[in-house]
């Protein structure tokens, strides 16, 4: 007989993720649809599917070679970023934890400015080693977080935000530092990519934000399990057999390897990592086993609609995608900070 | 043979507290309580025999095995510990949370299956067992601290562990919980019975429960036996620094110990628990 009082727990909820893979879908959908010439939903999949249609078309030359891309983009970064803000905020206990937030993404930023000041960067640049210099920069500066926010072995949410804010702070002047002593042409790429933005990027840069991703959804779906039990507190997990310093290193840096490949690629795009979870858990709960999966499809689906509405609003001018995130996100972590749930988290 | 043998046990904080050279056996199906002052080092000991922190010197044995050897999911399948205080960090359901007891029983390298059909079993037992069963579908963070404590207790008891460590399981609690809290853990003990370890800083709660008492100062051990060799105003005023009178509780028989407020203590400070301090804050 099947106890009674498990039915929150006794099934896996498969069927919300369905529908946020149903909302992922809509949203690129949307996102090829939309722009300054429509393009009707039929159009769309025979530019999508329809082999041997010539480049002549405008519909799929626009869907093929700059919609799609850019959704796809869109979509990884987006995915990036969440899983990102749920392993941070998994490891550090606290709903408030995000990239931009920890200032892990002015650290990436950093990373990526001495790349373009060494030369590494722009178009005959390899954009692994710039990704690989994001990441240096993101595990610097959660290392430096986490380092300064600690308070014998815990980690109170007001260190941990005030610390996140002088980090960040410090990096972005690094940044200034760095774009004041830059030549004028690498001046402006670094600029507008700064702003964060959904520009097209190369096959390879894609290619390498894909696999961070998936490194990152790997990691975080070994540990999920784990990661539920260190909500109980660190001491707890230990004592129910859980390697806790070994599970928190792993994430800690997964979280920091996808937030730099997301920064390296697309700039810096606040909140993501705070809006995604919080939903994510309304609709799941805070099962990580589930949250893992739910980030990615929503985050990816939040991001490309974000990124619709920033190049609709004021079109044919575009706004940057992060001015949309931010938007969304600033009043969530008021709310958050205010409520029970995040002020008073350890 | 002795369940929980420690040898000679060392640790020392930064600041210089800890435990020096302890070392004291337990046998099966004993319930054995650790009582002492605010930073005796009865809290160091806990957190040793569960491995949160190794011994700098000496060692401890759980069924003649050093723990040091024994990777924490194989301890945790033998000693379940229930913590003093329980805070869940995001909103889990009380079923979510008595199933994560579970954990070292089910431990995978990909995939977690605690919560299949013997976890869940094992989960609602414990809810049963300590009267929580209605509660499974509430959000912990929104039950009352004498419920948290029950769902706690459910947690540590689906551990399944035949070794049980207690961290002060009454401190926070009002009379009645405390009440159901203590005949739940008495029987548990008695049915199973294993091996249980109260860390207390309650003295009559100790003596009047406990087949043997260890008292701790300092910490070190001044004085282990029956609760009424142990709780004397002699074993007890050099240990708490104050003086005290020690009568018979009048229906078991058993010692029980209060402390004298006179001119030369200041009052409320010298036996004043700061947990209690705290309590009173809050209210």
């Amino acid at each position: 007989m099947d106890p009674t009082p498990f039915p929150e727990v006794a099934r896996w909820r498969a069927f919300p993720l369905l529908c946020l893979a149903g909302i992922l879908l809509l949203g690129l959908l949307l996102s090829v649809m939309v722009g300054s010439v429509s393009v009707a939903p039929r159009e769309v999949m025979r530019a999508l599917f329809a082999s041997g249609t010539d480049a002549q078309d405008p519909a799929v030359a626009v869907v093929r070679y700059i919609r799609l891309p850019r959704a796809i983009l869109a979509g990884m970064v987006g995915a990036a970023l969440a899983l990102a803000g749920l392993g941070f905020q998994a490891i550090s206990r606290n709903p408030l934890a995000d990239p931009a937030v920890l200032g892990v993404s002015s650290g990436a930023s950093f990373g990526v400015t001495i790349a373009t000041l060494l030369g590494l960067a722009g178009p005959f640049g390899n954009p692994a080693v710039v990704t690989l210099f994001a990441f240096a920069g993101a595990l610097l500066a959660a290392v430096s977080v986490y380092a300064i926010a600690q308070v014998e072995g815990r980690l109170p949410i007001t260190t941990l935000l005030l610390s996140g804010v002088i980090i960040g702070l410090f990096f972005t002047s690094c940044v200034m530092l760095i774009t004041a002593l830059l030549a004028a042409a690498e001046l402006q790429g670094v600029v507008f990519w700064l702003m964060g933005n959904l520009a097209p990027v190369g096959r390879r840069t894609l290619a390498i934000l894909a696999i961070t991703l998936a490194i990152g959804v790997l990691v975080l779906s070994r540990h999920a399990s784990r990661l539920n039990l260190l909500a109980l507190g660190e001491e707890q997990a230990l004592q129910l057999g859980v390697e806790a310093e070994r599970v928190k290193r792993a994430v800690f840096v997964a979280s920091a390897l996808i937030t730099g490949a997301a920064i390296s690629t697309a700039g810096s795009i606040a909140f993501v990592g705070l809006i995604v979870p919080h939903a994510a858990r309304l609709l799941l709960g805070p099962d990580n086993r589930r949250l893992v999966p739910a980030s990615v499809l929503l985050g990816a689906a939040f991001l490309m609609l974000a990124d619709l509405v920033a190049r609709s609003v004021m079109a044919p001018a575009e706004l940057p995608v992060g001015v949309i995130t931010s938007f969304c996100g600033a009043p969530l972590f008021v709310y958050l900070l205010r409520s029970r749930q995040g002020g008073e988290a350890l | 043979m002795s369940v929980v043998e420690v040898q000679g046990v060392v640790f020392r904080y930064r600041t210089g507290r800890g435990v020096e050279d302890v070392s004291f056996q337990v046998s099966p199906g004993e319930l054995l309580g650790v009582v002492g002052p605010n930073s005796a080092g009865k809290s160091t000991l806990l957190r040793l025999l569960s491995k949160v922190m190794a011994p700098q010197r000496g060692r401890i044995l759980i069924e003649g095995r050093d723990i040091a050897l024994l990777s924490r999911v194989a301890l945790a399948r033998q000693v379940a510990v229930l913590p003093q205080e329980f805070h869940v960090a995001f909103p889990f359901r009380v079923a979510e949370v008595v199933l994560m007891g579970r954990y070292p029983h089910a431990a995978g390298t990909w995939r977690v299956t605690h919560d299949g059909t013997k976890g869940r079993a094992v989960a609602l037992a414990a809810l049963q067992a300590t009267g929580t069963a209605h509660l499974a579908n509430r959000r912990v963070d929104e039950l009352s601290g004498g419920e948290r404590q029950l769902v706690s207790l459910a947690r540590a008891l689906a551990q399944e562990a035949s070794i049980l460590l207690l961290d002060e399981p009454t401190a926070h609690l009002d009379l009645r919980h405390q009440g159901i809290v203590l005949s739940i853990l008495l029987a548990h003990h008695r049915e199973r019975r294993g091996t249980t370890i109260l860390v207390s800083h309650d003295l009559n709660l100790a003596a009047e429960h406990c087949d043997r008492l260890l008292l701790i100062a300092g910490g070190r051990i001044l004085t282990a036996g029956r609760p009424e060799e142990v709780i004397t105003p002699r074993n007890l005023e050099p240990a708490y620094g104050c003086p005290v009178t020690v009568e018979r509780h009048p229906i078991s028989g058993r010692p029980r110990v209060q402390g004298i407020l006179n001119q030369r203590v200041l009052p409320g400070i010298a036996w004043q628990h700061s947990s209690d301090v705290r309590e009173a804050g809050r209210s």
